[in-house]
């Protein structure tokens, strides 16, 4: 340094400052060698975590499918919801945030910290916490959001049944994928959080409704609050679909059904397409696809008149006495008796040691085929069904579809039971005993049919000996180019039953409803000719002096099952009143409303009135069956 | 004044205070926009700030140092008054008790006991001349003088600014020297006591600064809470590279992810959108700026300069040290600013003030 001016003495002083210099300079080199580690060395690495900072990616839920009735009324679309997530990774101090946001929505807070702390995954990977929040709720919460790090709302879509409780058990609910679904096999693919359908509709074609989730890349600031958009791939929305049940007449169902705890299940016997499915009670599938609350699932399940059940297709009854058209295409086909083979009925025949009873005390005289469906003699039905022997009966009902799955596109059908002496020895390790046979007969013991079944089996008869597997879907819509395109319905297979066994039977059934003494002669319609067999199955065992003072729950179970017009039918009906007492006072009503219903609507007047013999029809049809 | 007096590394000075007042002010917008208080963007105020700073630079630089020395020890004594009334008239601010105010006019007596410690430890090791170093008087007498504005500024609490209070006076005796082996090893043992007395004084340790030491230890163990502070520093530091995010490039900055912005944090900020390249550079024009502090020293004509000078040098250093490190994550978070760069007022007053002396000592030189 030039120009020095101190005195010799305090050269030490200037030693010292060099060396003071020195030490700065060293801590200039330690200091910029530090940063060079940052900067240079590291770069890569806090870039990485400055991006994690601010980039995320954001998973969007695609639309689910709308699904629609045959003529394209909606049943079932999506409706916005917000949806309100938290982001760990963005919460400073997670239980003062979660506090302060109990102020403005109601959620339990506790549970949520809780929740936060245990939960291990990406920190950035945002926690649904609560859905559907009302716009009070997300008013308040984006206007305080500023003191909200890490709370998000997102708006999404919520499933919506248009129509309320109508079709419930047919149309089902969705869901978040539950823990135990992604453990199977079926869901091992799918993302958690993901929206399946868990019932009905829902579940048989969630594939088809899914939809595939878009992404975008968000920038984020510090509060973790979406800033931009940086890059989007759009959600692919799901497939429509359009099913096969007509809207005016499941309506009409519904309300005929009312609150009487049953069902009503209505298809075209030409295709086997499904028109109407009724189960009572039902449920508020609204409500389940929501996130329903833990409290309101239990009252659901422990419901003892099961709402969640599809009697449709869940519930196994005793067919009753409309069991007889199958024991009756039985003694036809095996030839086991000619149509026109009369029986005595008084009132009762005795087996064995046991007395076996007619319903109608005193009987109903002489019976040949016709009459026994007619008037729906039990006695006629013992002598034949004994004569043709418990497997005999059995191979008819498979033939009619009973005993078997129908396999139609819903879940958890169940198959109902046709006994044998083969499932007897195995299942109950038990040989069979011919007095069984009798009840078997009259649709009673052992047999158990479902409503859809039955509707099957009388839809066979309807379309002359073509049984067709009972479905929903007819129609899709592809979500990007709008091409609706057809389901190709499965092929109806041929039943092993004469035509002329089976015009038979159809005459009897026409009886039913439009001779005097027809079991349902009171639901008659003016509008269009109906054939049908009331059953009225035992529920307990009734004594010999009939009583209506029984209480409800072991009333007799109503059965009515029709098809309409008696010539060309297109719609065949099966309805079930739990504990209902008759078929023919308490089930055939609802059916004729329902048969009814889809007429109405057809365009041109009805068939019965295309009919000019209509009225010489009755009178004939009074004078015969004796 | 003599004309001469004034040579090419001066301009040289100029040059680099002005580059980094620019910096300073450009970074200071860049975050900030035009987000200012009452109406005034803030890299305006800083702006108004750095001019007023000149201007007391000027008058730093004009009255004859060896004046106010000779009035060290009154305006060390109205100093501490000062600080003395802070507690019973101060306003508060932010959890501390820093500032008096006149009229409308508030400034910080800790900033002035700077001054005033600066020249009465100057006045007294002048006076001592010592030789050989400082014997134990000296140095307990000059403790003494330390101690009491510190302990007062510690109370407020600003650790900062008693640290860098004490950094005069550490600065000062290293390059004076102890006399003795003797006072070499009392002093380490001192300092090494000092974890007991810190223990005593841990307990008057306020929460929040225990909190700093903690988190100076593991910022990892605490992402989201004091520890933040420096893990977003040093992300945004780093993820600037080599050549920086570019102005408004600052994604770090930009987002608010980094807390202070414009006061503690503002070299992050610059790191992240200048990169190292940048930083080198910034490192450069203050390295200029203390070497000419250290040439300052070596060329004062007196003792007294010498002393004043090193005092200066070595607060100017220390806040550089403190401010920078702790950005970088080598120092526990102490809130001091970098000088110069910094948004505040008192900083850059006192700063531009104290190179003015530096000035003011630099051309007397030649005088005798």
């Amino acid at each position: 340094m030039a120009g020095r001016f101190f005195p010799q003495e305090d050269r030490g002083l200037e030693n010292k400052i060099h060396w003071f210099c020195a030490l700065i300079v060293a801590g200039l080199v330690l200091l910029l060698l530090r940063a060079w580690n940052l900067q240079v060395v590291n770069e890569a690495y806090y870039l990485n975590l400055s991006e994690n900072n601010r980039l995320r990616v954001v998973e969007t839920p695609p639309p689910r499918g709308r699904i629609y009735d045959r003529n394209g009324a909606l049943l079932v679309n999506n409706i916005p919801s917000f949806n309100l997530y938290l982001v760990r990774g963005d919460m400073p101090d997670q239980e003062a945030v979660v506090n302060r946001l109990a102020l403005y929505s109601k959620i339990e807070a506790d549970q949520i910290i809780e929740k936060l702390k245990k939960e291990k995954g990406d920190a950035y990977r945002p926690m649904k916490i609560k859905e559907d929040l009302s716009l009070w709720e997300v008013a308040q919460i984006e206007g305080h959001g500023l003191d909200l790090p890490g709370v998000k709302i997102e708006a999404e879509f919520k499933r919506h049944a248009v129509s309320g409780m109508l079709g419930a058990h047919l149309l089902g609910y969705v869901s978040e994928v539950t823990q135990k679904q992604l453990a199977s096999e079926k869901y091992k693919d799918t993302k958690a959080g993901t929206i399946v359908g868990q019932y009905g509709i829902e579940q048989s074609y969630d594939a088809m409704l899914q939809g595939v989730p878009g992404e975008k890349r968000i920038e984020v600031d510090v509060l973790g609050h979406e800033r931009q958009v940086i890059r989007e791939r759009l959600p692919q929305r799901g497939d429509d679909i359009f099913l096969s049940l007509d809207l005016k007449v499941q309506k009409t169902a519904e309300a005929a059904l009312a609150t009487r705890p049953g069902a009503i299940v209505a298809l075209d016997p030409r295709n086997g397409e499904v028109l109407a499915m009724v189960s009572h009670p039902a449920f508020d599938p609204n409500i389940l696809s929501k996130g329903a609350s833990s409290e309101v699932w239990a009252a659901l399940l422990e419901d003892k008149k099961r709402p969640l059940t599809n009697r449709v297709i869940q519930g196994q009854y005793p067919p009753g006495s409309t069991f007889k058209i199958v024991v009756a295409a039985a003694i036809l086909e095996t030839q086991t008796a000619s149509p026109a083979r009369e029986v005595e009925c008084r009132g009762f025949t005795r087996f064995g040691n046991r007395k076996f009873r007619d319903w109608k005390v005193g009987g109903h005289g002489t019976v040949n085929l016709h009459r026994s469906l007619v008037e729906s003699c039990d006695i006629y039905y013992y002598e034949m069904g004994h004569e043709l022997g418990v497997d005999a009966i059995a191979a008819a009902s498979f033939s009619f579809g009973l005993g078997a799955l129908t396999g139609i596109d819903l879940p958890f059908e169940k198959p109902g039971l046709i006994p044998t002496k083969a499932w007897k020895l195995k299942a109950l390790k038990e040989q069979w005993y011919p007095g069984e046979t009798l009840s078997v007969a009259i649709g009673q013991g052992f047999v158990s049919t479902t409503p859809l079944q039955l509707a099957t089996m009388v839809g066979a008869v309807a379309s002359n000996g073509v049984w067709h597997t009972p479905h929903l879907l007819i129609k899709r819509r592809d979500y990007k180019t709008g091409l609706i395109s057809e389901i190709d319905p499965q092929q109806g297979r041929r039943i092993p039953v004469s035509n002329a066994a089976l015009r038979v039977i159809k005459g009897g059934l026409a009886g039913v409803v439009s001779e005097k003494k027809g079991t349902a002669m009171k639901s008659r319609s003016d509008l269009v000719s109906i054939a049908g067999k009331t059953g009225t199955a035992q529920v307990v065992a009734r004594p010999e002096k009939e009583t209506d003072i029984l209480p409800e729950a072991f009333q007799d179970h109503a059965w009515f099952v029709a098809f309409a017009p008696v010539d060309n039918p297109e719609i065949a009906v099966a309805v079930l009143v739990e504990n209902g007492g008759h078929g023919g006072a308490a089930a055939a009503p609802l059916a004729t409303r329902v048969i009814e219903s889809y007429f109405l609507e057809q365009e041109g007047p009805p068939p019965l009135a295309k009919n000019e013999n209509a009225p010489a029809l009755r009178l004939e049809s009074e004078g015969a069956g004796a | 004044m003599d004309t001469r007096t004034i040579c090419g590394f001066d301009r040289l000075l100029f040059i680099a205070l002005f580059l980094i007042l620019a910096m300073g002010v450009l970074s200071i917008y860049s975050v900030t926009g035009s987000l200012g208080t009452q109406g005034t963007p803030l890299y305006l105020k800083q702006i108004h700030w750095i001019i007023l700073g000149w201007l007391v630079f000027l008058v730093m630089a004009w009255i004859d140092y060896r004046e106010f020395a000779r009035f060290a020890y009154p305006i060390y004594l109205v100093t501490v008054l000062t600080l003395a009334l802070v507690p019973i008239i101060g306003r508060t601010g932010m959890g501390a008790k820093r500032w008096l105010t006149l009229g409308s006019f508030s400034f910080q007596p800790s900033e002035l006991a700077k001054i005033g410690i600066l020249l009465a430890l100057a006045k007294y090791f002048s006076d001592a001349a010592p030789k050989k170093g400082l014997n134990l008087r000296q140095l307990l007498t000059a403790s003494g003088l330390l101690l009491l504005p510190v302990l007062f500024i510690l109370k407020q609490p600003d650790l900062g600014t008693a640290l860098s209070i004490s950094s005069i006076f550490l600065s000062m005796v290293f390059v004076l020297g102890l006399r003795s082996r003797f006072l070499i090893y009392f002093s380490l043992i001192s300092m090494m006591i000092s974890p007991f007395v810190g223990h005593f004084g841990w307990n008057h340790l306020k929460d929040y600064q225990k909190k700093r030491i903690f988190t100076f230890m593991n910022p990892a163990e605490d992402p989201t809470g004091t520890g933040y502070q420096i893990i977003q520093s040093k992300i945004a530091i780093g993820s600037g590279g080599f050549f920086g995010k570019g102005l408004f490039g600052g994604t770090q900055s930009q987002l608010k992810f980094l807390p202070e912005r414009h006061t503690d944090f503002i070299f992050s900020v610059f790191a992240e959108q200048w990169g190292f390249l940048g930083v080198l550079v910034l490192f450069i024009l203050f390295f200029l700026v203390i070497l000419w502090g250290i040439e300052v020293a070596t060329l004062s004509k007196d003792t007294l300069g010498s002393i004043i000078a090193v005092g200066i040098v070595g607060h100017f250093s220390f806040y550089f040290f403190v401010n920078v490190g702790m950005t970088l994550g080598v120092m526990p978070v102490v809130g001091v600013p970098l000088p110069l760069v910094s948004y505040g007022g008192s900083a850059m007053v006192t700063t531009l003030g104290l190179l003015g002396l530096l000035l003011n000592i630099k051309v007397r030189r030649l005088i005798h």
